[in-house]
This record gives C-alpha cells, structure tokens and sequence, in this order.
C-alpha cells in the first residue's frame, strides 16, 4: 500500500535503486542518498567503541573521550572548530554508547566538504587539551549531579541496574560522580588510541548531494586512516531473566513526584522475536493515548499523566520498560494496575481489533518517518548496524502484515513474566 | 521554492484559511490554531485554557473518546495539541490519501465537545499530576517565581498549566463558558501544508467547517503592565546540589520592529535560535559571547537565551547553570560585563552579517519538514502575519549595529529585568 502511495512522488521509498553503498579499502561503509527538496544535508554516523570498554572504576570514560574530540584538532582549536561550524549555521557533535562512539552533522548542501573535513579532523587528530578537558569534566559532574535530582533518569538507572545485574549493560554511559572524578587526561588519549579506528565505521549522508561527491569526499578525508591498535567490540552475553520479581526504591527528597520503571530484559534487534514485540507493545503502551496502559492507569484511573511502554532492541539484549510517573500515594496502585495489564497481555492473545490497528499504524507511519533528510539517515544507519538490507522498506509491508495474534503472544510469553518483574522507582 | 503555493482566505463564518501546496512527500500537516491561551484567563481560572484544551481530546456525539483516538492512531498520523499565553493548537499529521479525517474531527470539535463530568473530574487528577511532574525541575520552579515577579496585572504572570488551587476549584461550567467563549471559527485559523490540491482542499473546508455558525467576536487587547523600574530579585529553594539563575528582561511584542533587532543581539549574545520545531536543525552557541564568556571562563556550565514570539511583550530570557566553584552572583556580574561591552565597543557589520547567514541556515532547515511548515503557517498569523516567517531572514537583514546598540540600551538595563535565583536548599533532608 504505502509503496503504492510512494511511486508516484519525487521522494521515493528508500531502497536499493537510490541507496549508494560503498566499503572502502579501510573498513568504511559509506551510504548515501540523494534528495533534492530542500538545500540541506544529513551527516550521520557511528565507530564501533563505547562504554562497553570503561573501566568500573573510571565508568564516563567512552563519554568524555566522544565528547573531547571537538575541543581541539591538531589543525584547529576549540573556538576556531566551534567557529567554523557555527559561522554556516551548522550542527556538529559527537556522543557516546554503550557499543558505538556516533556523530550527527546538519547543514547546508554546500558545506558537505567542511563538514566531512571537521568530522574527520576530530576522529583523527584530537589533542584533547588539558583546560578543555577539565571543563568538560566539570560540565559532566554538574550533568551528573542534575541527573540524581532526576526521578525519571534515576528510576532509569536503578531499572538497568536490575535486568542487567552481572551485565555489561548495568552501568550507565555517563559513569557516576565518583567514576567521573578518576578519570584524568591521559585516560582518554589511551581510551582513544585502543579504540577509534576506521574498522566497523559507517557514514551516511542523506540531502541535495549526489551520491559520488558524497563518496568521493569521505574517500578523501577518511580514506586512508588506520589505526593498528584498534580493538574489536566484545561479544555481549544475554541477559538471564530475573529469579523472581526484584524491587527497588530510590529516595530523592523534595520532589512531587515519583517515576515508576517496571520491565524486563528483552530480545535485540535481530531476533526473530523483534516485530512480534515491537506490534505487541505497540498494543501495550502505545497505540493512541499509549495503548493498554494508558488507557487503565490515565483514561480510566486518572493517576498519571503519562503510562506508557517502550520496547528498545539493539546489538545486544534489549528492554521492555513501562513507565508512569505518579503522585507518591499512588505507587502502589498504579504498579498493581499495571501487573493486571501485563498479566492480562500474557494470558490472552490479543483481538484481531487490536491487531490490526497496530499494523496498519506501523504502515501508515512510514512516511512520517521518513519525511526529513534525517530521518532517512537514521533509517540507513539501521539498515547498516542490524544487517536489514538496503530493501528493508520495501519488505516491511509484508513483515508487518505476517505477524499474528500467536506470535505477539509467545513472543510476549518468552519475555515478561510478572512473577519476574523488575519494578524501579524514585522519588520523595 | 517553485512547487510550493500558498493560498490565504476567510470563510464566511469568519474562520481565517491558510493553504501552502508541498509536493515532496505523501503527507498533509493539519493545525486549528485558537487565540486564546494563559494571556485570556483571570485569576482563580489560571489554567483553565490547557484544561479545555485537555477535553478536548474526550469525545464528541460524532467521535467520541476512543473513535477518535484509534481513527488517527491506525494511519500512523501524529496528533498532538499544545496550549500557551497566547493561542492553543491542534494539529494532524497524517498520510495524503487519508487525511480528511483531520477535517472532519477539528470541525466538529470546534463545535461539540461533550465535557462528560466523569471525565472533567479524571483529567483534573491528570492535570494535578502533570504539574506534579514540572515541579520536579527545578527550572519550573524558578520560572514560575521569576514569570510571577516580571508582571504586575498582565496574564502572562501565570503558568500555562495553572495555579494548583485553580485546578482544584474549576468547575465543568467554568470549562464549557472558556469553550463557547474562545471555540468558534471567528476565533480561529486553519493551516494547512503538505500534499494536496488547493482548490480541491477549499471544497474540503467549506463542507467541514463551512457550516460551523459564526461565535462571538472575542475582545482581544489587555492593557499594558508599567514598566518595572527597577531591577526585582526573587529567589527560590530547593532539592539538589546545583545552583541556577534565570534572568529575564521585559522585551518587545513579536509585531514590534524591535523584535527583529533583539533577535540579532540575542543570536551574538548567546547563538542563534532555531526556526525548526520538529527534527532537527539548529547549530549550538559556543562561538557566542556569553558562552565564551561564561562558559569558557568557568563562571557557568551552560548557557542559552529565549525570545518568544508573543502578542503582548513579554520576557527575554538567560538561562544559566551556575559552576559549582561560582556563586550566583558572580554569574550575574559576568552577564552584566558582557551587556556593558555591547555598548563601549559596538558590534560590528560582519558579526550581524554572521547571525544573518545563521539565520538563513536554520531557515532552510525549517523548510524540509511539513508539519513545521504547517506550525509557521499558522502560528505566525497569532502575533503577526505570514509575511513576518516567510521574510524572516530580510527583516533582520536590516539590522544595523546602531539599531543593535540602542535596543541594548533601551531592554537590557538591570531596571528592565527580574534576576531569579535557584538555590540548593541548606537541610535537605527535611525537604
């Protein structure tokens, strides 16, 4: 249907007809797509390094050495990079994971070769120097110290300390304030050396470009990069389910209210289990006003403004997570509603009413999705990172349409059992 | 660009059209914009605008509360509305070949909202609990104090969300009178972008909200507060270890030529705003000059500027995160240093060119996304005209530095600006 909807617009679906993809000789994976709308572009893309390789003691590690390649290049200082991009009204920056280091570029069509230019100076030649570095570590502190005044970050944290217990996955990107203090300088140039490399890289580039210029600029600033010493990613374990349902609280006193992280370690990105998951808590916790719970815990009870679920699914474990925030009187009615509609979901496949409202959401979504240089970008990053193939948009119909009431279900079984819930919560 | 078409009327009702033909994608953006936001509420009914606004996602006779949900939701539209001081929107973004729907819900809930009393008593709970929520940041908080300070009668004193009080004490009836008062097309514009014909779309429109009755004409002007003369402070205390100041100037309505110029100087003090209300754009500030000199210097961990465009003037703010080695005060000084050095060694022609050439940027980005299209469509004709987005880049264009000079001299002077500070409360575990 939506392929039908798409023929007859200049801004066709994405897919191998208008999809360049090129590998070059020092394991870059370029992809790039043109579209002449509007006089913008589109830079993403990623390294595969993060947090996945800090130190426990030194937990921020991946983050602040992302966050430093801009404060200064071999060719360029911080104000001098800062200024370049700034002066053309463009967008620079570089973050990190837990398993890739990404970056995102917006800016004008013309200024691809600037952009590619200051994007590989800051991979390839950070000085890190030491007044910026200190700065930043500041601004990390104060982010940190924000954070923990934070109910919806802090419940976050304790939930992914909870499923991911024994994990890689338990600490979070921007380490903990004492982690964040170890770190020195010399810290991040190491972490730099042993990780950033042309190995694994992936560069899109969606917007008013033609695919060969794209091709040709990253070939000739990124094309002869190496780097010996880079280390390859870690394989990643799953996560066990928890023995039983584990709960934990987190005081922060003076807030008004709450926020409730209930949930479970879930299936990645390629499992066979992802659409059945990805319809199911479509159905949950967010079809319309956030679906099943958003009906009982805001339409019915009117205890949150917001109840909803969310199903994150990348190279390694996954989660599903359903979240309120709540006046504190009301935790615990609003945890027992929410057990109710999980169980609920479990036990009963859910109505072909149901069904087919999601389907046709996620179809008729696509567009939307698709609408603006960037997010095509995103879209063919994907396709990259997961192995989906450069016809993903076109076979999406169809594996939308394939999945039935029986897989959400099973697919649902294997993952959330109440009796093995994970329930996060912090506030006054 | 040659494939966009903008087309503007009015109904005989009343109910102000704005057309804009975007061919680059399957996709139609639809927003009801009403002129009424906190700007048109009276004490003891703070809040009330965002409540109706609220309602109206419970229901009519023709599309009551779930149909409506689920006839969006199931062609993957997005659907949202947003209240604020001046107007409350609406808005639909939805595949080309099913967007009628989007017609068909906006008229009749211009019209014949049900305001269920089981349901005006569960969305005050909700509401409660959305403020709840905001009270959690700090940044509300000391925005509440500080918004509270800068105005002595003018409505824009409130919060949007309300007063807690307030929404323990609206009734139903209070509700329904806001909805007959400000819901009608006399009060009201429909924009609409994206992926369509327009005469086709005008023979839409007259059988939707063609046959909406006329409302009463809604008496719009509110008289000006006086001027503060004299700096406020106000200081509020709370969870956390993190110091914030918040300072906020009176600043020109958006239709005053004077806008244009505080633009620029808030683009050269603390970097340029983006026009982009959906996806991305925008660039970041650290080539401003409070930036470097806050930020840089370590007086602050961050910091950015926002100027609103509004009906009646309102507030041009700074925002700081104070450096845990810093006091308050001290970033106060460094703001004050870096405003008094705007006026002993001027700007000159090249930065201005500088912020216009931003500007063009974050223009373009603007341009690449229908439902931000459609937003500019409509929104700018709340405070101004089609004519103040779509000129956007020649209005600043003619800034010169003296016109940058004495809009410093004339808005950003301690005896025009209230100083908020967000302090850590000293025990906090009795917080």
């Amino acid at each position: 249907m939506n392929h039908q909807v798409y023929k007859s617009h200049k801004n066709a679906l994405p897919g191998p007809n208008n999809i360049s993809r090129v590998v070059l000789s020092n394991g870059i994976t370029i992809l790039t797509r043109s579209n002449f709308n509007s006089p913008t572009l589109s830079i993403k893309g990623y390294l595969p390094n993060g947090s996945i390789f800090d130190p426990e003691e030194i937990l921020g590690l991946s983050y602040l050495t992302a966050h430093g390649l801009m404060n200064g290049t071999q060719r360029y200082d911080f104000q001098h990079l800062y200024d370049k991009i700034e002066s053309v009204g463009a967008r620079l920056g570089f973050s990190a994971g837990t398993l890739t280091t990404s970056f995102s570029a917006h800016c004008l069509s013309e200024d691809l070769t600037l952009m590619m230019g200051l994007i590989a100076d800051s991979l390839r030649t950070p000085t890190f120097p030491e007044r910026e570095f200190q700065r930043q570590k500041t601004q990390l502190l104060t982010s940190l110290a924000i954070r923990a005044q934070d109910t919806s970050a802090m419940a976050s944290l304790l939930f992914d300390q909870t499923i991911y217990a024994n994990h890689p996955y338990r600490h979070p990107d921007e380490g903990h304030p004492e982690t964040v203090q170890a770190i020195t300088r010399e810290d991040i140039v190491d972490f730099y050396q042993r990780t950033y490399g042309p190995q694994g890289m992936v560069v899109v580039a969606v917007g008013a470009v033609e695919p060969e210029t794209v091709i040709e600029t990253v070939s000739e600033v990124l094309g002869d990069w190496s780097n010996d010493k880079q280390t390859a990613l870690p394989n990643i374990p799953d996560a066990p389910a928890l023995q039983t349902t584990t709960r934990k609280s987190l005081s922060i006193p003076g807030k008004s209210q709450a926020d409730i992280v209930m949930g479970f370690a879930a299936p990645n990105r390629q499992s066979p289990d992802y659409f059945p998951l990805r319809i199911g808590n479509n159905i949950l916790g967010e079809f319309g006003m956030m679906g099943r719970l958003g009906q009982r815990v805001r339409e019915e009870a009117g205890l949150a403004y917001y109840a909803y679920s969310s199903y994150s699914a990348g190279l390694g474990p996954g989660s599903i997570e359903m979240i309120a925030g709540v006046n504190p009187t009301n935790i615990e009615q609003t945890i027992q509603l929410i057990t109710e509609e999980l169980t609920q979901f479990i036990a009963q496949p859910v109505t072909p009413e149901e069904l087919s409202d999601s389907k046709s959401y996620f179809l008729g979504r696509m567009p939307l999705l698709l609408e603006s240089n960037s997010g095509v970008a995103v879209a063919l990053l994907n396709m990259e990172r997961f192995e989906l193939g450069l016809d993903y948009f076109h076979q999406y119909p169809q594996n939308i349409q394939a999945i039935s009431a029986e897989q959400i279900l099973s697919a649902s079984q294997r993952t959330m059992d109440p009796d093995r819930l994970a329930i996060a919560i912090a506030g006054p | 660009m040659k494939n966009e078409d903008t087309l503007f009327y009015t109904l005989d009702n009343g109910l102000t059209v704005h057309l804009k033909e975007i061919h680059n994608a399957p996709i139609i953006s639809t927003w009801v914009w009403y002129r009424v936001g906190s700007r048109n509420e009276t004490l003891g009914k703070t809040g009330i605008s965002h409540w109706v606004e609220h309602m109206q996602f419970n229901g009519t006779k023709k599309f009551p509360k779930k149909v409506l949900d689920r006839q969006i939701s199931r062609v993957g539209g997005i659907w949202n509305a947003m209240t604020y001081l001046d107007w409350t929107t609406y808005f639909e973004t939805l595949p080309a070949h099913v967007f009628e729907i989007s017609l068909a819900l906006e008229a009749d809930r211009m019209a014949n909202s049900r305001f269920d009393p089981d349901e005006v008593d569960r969305e005050r709970k909700v509401i409660l609990s959305e403020r709840e929520g905001n009270e959690n940041q700090p940044h509300f908080l000391l925005g509440e104090a500080v918004q509270e300070t800068a105005f002595q009668n003018h409505p824009y004193k409130n919060q949007v969300i309300g007063s807690t009080n307030d929404l323990l004490s609206i009734t139903r009836d209070d509700l329904c009178g806001h909805y007959k008062q400000y819901y009608h097309p006399g009060n009201a514009i429909l924009a609409i972008a994206g992926d369509f014909k327009a005469d086709q779309m005008q023979k839409n429109i007259e059988e939707t909200f063609g046959k909406i009755p006329d409302g009463r004409q809604v008496a719009s002007a509110i008289p000006a507060d006086p001027p503060l003369n004299g700096e406020r402070r106000v200081e509020v205390e709370g969870p956390g270890e993190t110091t914030y100041v918040q300072i906020s100037y009176r600043a020109p309505k958006a239709n005053d030529p004077d806008f244009f110029i505080l633009t620029i100087l808030d683009s050269l003090l603390s970097g340029p705003t983006s026009l982009n209300m959906f996806g991305s754009g925008g660039t970041s500030n650290k080539t401003s000059r409070l930036y470097r000199a806050l930020v840089e210097d370590e007086i602050a961990v961050s910091c950015f500027g926002a100027l609103q465009a509004t009906l009646d003037p309102y507030l041009y703010t700074l925002h700081l995160t104070v450096h845990p080695l810093h006091s308050p005060e001290e970033v106060l000084q460094a703001v004050d240093t870096e405003l008094n050095r705007v006026l002993d060694a001027p700007i000159t022609r090249d930065e201005i060119a500088r912020a216009i050439k931003q500007a063009k940027a974050l223009f373009a980005y603007s341009s690449e996304n229908i439902s931000n299209q459609a937003f500019w469509l409509g929104y700018s004709e709340i405070f101004a005209n089609y004519d103040w987005f779509e000129n956007y880049v020649t209005h600043l264009a003619k800034v010169t530095p003296e016109d940058v000079m004495d809009i410093a001299r004339k808005y950003l002077t301690p005896k025009n600006r209230v100083v908020g500070f967000y302090l850590p409360q000293k025990d906090q575990t009795k917080a």
